[in-house]
């Protein structure tokens, strides 16, 4: 009402938080990173049968820092787990995190010393896909769940 | 090919062997470490043989088991001879204290990294290896995973009913 | 001006982990002067699981499913060397029928494995339009996976003395489907890379090896055969059955990127061949050997009869004990010879399980083969030796 009527055609009026939810969700740009096994069904899901591209997401940044989404894919070793660390510090804010099988998830089958015992220990995850590896379905549901993250977000309240 | 090989033995390294073993057709033969350097470049120039390419090292650990008093250790070195398609399986016992051999490096560079590995996973020196350094491990992981008193080290799962406690590790 | 006196500068440029063309978490040194390399030291371990390690703990069929994640591009070649390892361990035979199935389902593996080769190796090299198209024939093989096993990737289809199921109703359909629309997918990347400019000028002549050389880096599978060296585990020591097969060992002559490419892309032709000869000779029969104590029951029989509802149980609980003793047993995976050493103590767990990971000693070889050549001739060699980091770093 009110202010509506008085401005030009054309024009619409929306709340900042809800326009920028909405321009990060779809131009979600992930780090072209692969870890092990589950890194195979993560090109699966870009490749042409289930086309990721759909989304917004058909660019794999293979540099960190114009990335905004990081997909764990696999078993994170002891070894990798600081480079992981570091890449994860490069990417400019807002970033997330999938966190893809149960490997990443939990450690999954191997439950042993050369394995980090869930990716969590080292980044904070925002969604979790289970599955060994997970099928491209999953890894869309968890990007789609991720989507519907951001858009509840507030620049407000958004501690970064 | 066998009896070649048997033969060859007896009759050039009789002093080399410690004994013949078949096991489901495959021969293995147990050489005493000083001799090995001999051996393998014997094997692999000679023309009959032609054990030109060196498929594996093998570590493997008898801690606590019955014949562990032959010597803690033992390295498997895999020959193959692609002229007569023939596999043989060298042994070598080695002691507790000081485990060492000499490197194979200068016969075949495949020996490096596997040599390497050996190295990092049994902890096993190689004397005249160009760079004997770790390989898969990280480089703050003290001992040799392989070795059979190294925990495999077991982290218990956090579920909903022991999610507050802080995660246990097991070794 | 004196440039002689001053000394030459070399520049050490740091390649991976992170880093789209090292197929997964592969680090390596470079150390260049201008644009040659000098020296190329490749750093591994990124993705160390201990599943070596983790074998000794674990009971003889429970190690299976691990072997599917070492090459995870090829994990029914890992079941198979497992497998065949344990049978031999164990001293028992299969039925013909799942020795046919395990040929026609193992050079499947070999194309989908290649696929991805062909399909990541190319985008490297700047042809990004193969990628989409390996990857849309790779998910006909991923489907027929996905029918025999109900997983798409991690199948453990394969089991000591048999498969885990019987092949599906639909099994002759599907791969005469793959057989019937693969060839034209790997005629088409024929026609887009074979002539094409720009791939033949990165490939042919770059990272050289000699057959003498290869041989003695310990080089096997493609990689060695593209230097003319013909060893082929299955056509040398021929397991499960290949010596009924008629197939050609294509060789390469100059040792190049580029014969290693014709190599397996001819490999992929003559495995859909197999496949065919596989699939059409496949005999009728049970899919496990009958071996109490051992193999698994079939499930109708657990249901009804008592005693294989003990062994079932007993099989599950406690494993099986294999005789004291050790074995090798060697196949050819897409990577080149996958061995395995098992040494039993007569527990119903391994004492030790040694890999002898292809992609592992294939990978060692790559200083000398890059060393003297350009930086973006490593990309190349790096592509061309095909390396998956789970099978190098267990």
């Amino acid at each position: 009402m009110g202010l509506e009527e008085k401005i030009p055609d054309g024009v619409m009026l929306t709340s900042l938080d809800k326009m920028v939810n909405w321009a990060r969700k779809r131009s979600m740009w992930p780090l072209g990173m692969g870890l092990a096994c589950c890194a195979i069904e993560m090109i699966s899901t870009f490749a042409s049968h289930y086309d990721l591209a759909r989304f917004g997401m058909e660019i794999m940044r293979p540099s960190p820092r114009q990335a905004d989404l990081i997909i764990v894919s696999g078993r994170l070793s002891v070894k990798m787990a600081p480079v992981l660390k570091r890449l994860y510090d490069q990417m400019p804010n807002p970033k997330y995190v999938i966190s893809m099988g149960a490997c990443a998830s939990c450690g999954g089958v191997f439950n042993n010393y050369a394995i980090v015992q869930g990716v969590d220990k080292v980044l904070p995850v925002d969604i979790y896909v289970p599955g060994c590896p997970p099928r491209p379905e999953q890894l869309i549901e968890g990007v789609l769940k991720l989507f519907e993250k951001v858009e509840r977000e507030s620049l407000k309240n958004k501690a970064n | 090919m066998d009896d070649k090989i048997r033969q060859y033995f007896e009759e050039n390294f009789k002093e080399a062997m410690v004994r013949l073993d078949t096991f489901r057709d495959q021969l293995s033969l147990y050489i005493r470490k000083e001799f090995l350097v001999d051996i393998c470049r014997d094997l692999k120039d000679n023309d009959e043989f032609r054990f030109e390419l060196l498929a594996d090292i093998c570590s493997l650990d008898w801690l606590g088991q019955a014949d562990e008093t032959e010597g803690r250790f033992e390295i498997i070195y895999n020959l193959y001879s692609i002229k007569n398609r023939y596999r043989l399986l060298l042994k070598v016992r080695l002691p507790v204290e000081n485990p060492e051999i000499d490197t194979l490096t200068n016969l075949w560079q495949t020996a490096n990294w596997l040599e390497r590995e050996v190295f990092d996973l049994m902890g096993i020196h190689f004397t005249g290896h160009p760079d004997l350094s770790k390989i898969v491990t990280p480089d703050d992981l003290e001992g040799h995973p392989l070795r059979k008193d190294f925990p495999l080290t077991y982290e218990v799962p956090q579920f909903s009913w022991n999610k507050n406690d802080p995660p246990e590790v097991i070794r | 001006m004196n440039t002689a006196a001053k000394p030459r500068r070399t520049m050490n440029l740091n390649l991976g982990p992170q880093h789209p063309a090292t197929h997964g978490v592969l680090r390596v040194e470079l150390e260049l002067d201008g644009e040659t390399v000098v020296k190329a030291t490749p750093h591994i371990g990124f993705l160390h699981t201990g599943i070596e390690k983790t074998a000794e703990s674990k009971l003889y069929y429970k190690v299976i499913p691990m072997t599917d994640r070492m090459d995870y591009l090829a994990p029914m070649s890992n079941n198979l060397g497992y497998c065949l390892a344990v049978e031999k361990l164990l001293g028992i035979d299969v039925p013909e029928k799942v020795k046919y199935a395990r040929v026609c389902l193992t050079e499947l593996t070999r194309v989908m494995s290649h696929l991805v080769w062909i399909g990541t190796h190319a985008l490297d090299l700047g042809a990004m339009s193969m990628l989409l198209y390996a990857f849309r024939e790779r998910e006909l093989i991923i489907d027929l996976y996905e029918a025999c096993a109900g997983q798409r990737m991690m199948t453990t289809y394969f089991r000591v003395g048999g498969l885990a199921y019987d092949l599906p109703k639909d099994f002759d359909k599907r791969v005469k489907d793959i057989l019937q629309k693969v060839p034209p997918g790997i005629r088409d990347y024929e026609r887009l890379l074979n002539n094409n400019k720009i791939f033949r000028q990165r490939t042919i002549g770059v990272a050289r090896i000699s057959a003498e050389d290869a041989i003695n880096c310990g080089l096997t599978g493609p990689s060695l055969r593209g230097s003319g060296v013909n060893y082929d585990v299955r056509r040398a020591n021929p397991y499960c059955g290949y010596e009924k097969f008629n197939f050609q060992v294509p060789l390469g002559k100059n040792g190049d990127v580029y014969d290693r490419y014709l190599v397996r892309v001819e490999e992929m032709k003559q495995s859909l061949n197999i496949a065919r000869q596989a699939l059409e000779g496949m005999p009728e029969g049970p899919y496990r050997a009958h071996v109490p104590g051992v193999v698994l029951p079939p499930k109708e029989d657990v249901l009804s009869k008592m005693e294989s509802l003990i062994f079932h149980f007993k099989i599950i609980t406690e494993g099986f004990h294999p005789p004291k003793g050790a074995v090798y047993q060697a196949i050819e995976a897409p990577k080149g010879e996958l061995g395995y050493y098992i040494s039993s103590d007569g527990s119903a767990k391994p004492h030790r399980m040694r890999v002898r990971p292809p992609s592992f000693v294939n990978l060692s070889a790559l200083p000398k083969m890059v060393e003297g050549g350009l930086v973006a001739d490593v990309i190349a060699a790096i592509g061309s030796i095909d390396i998956v980091l789970g099978e190098v770093d267990r």
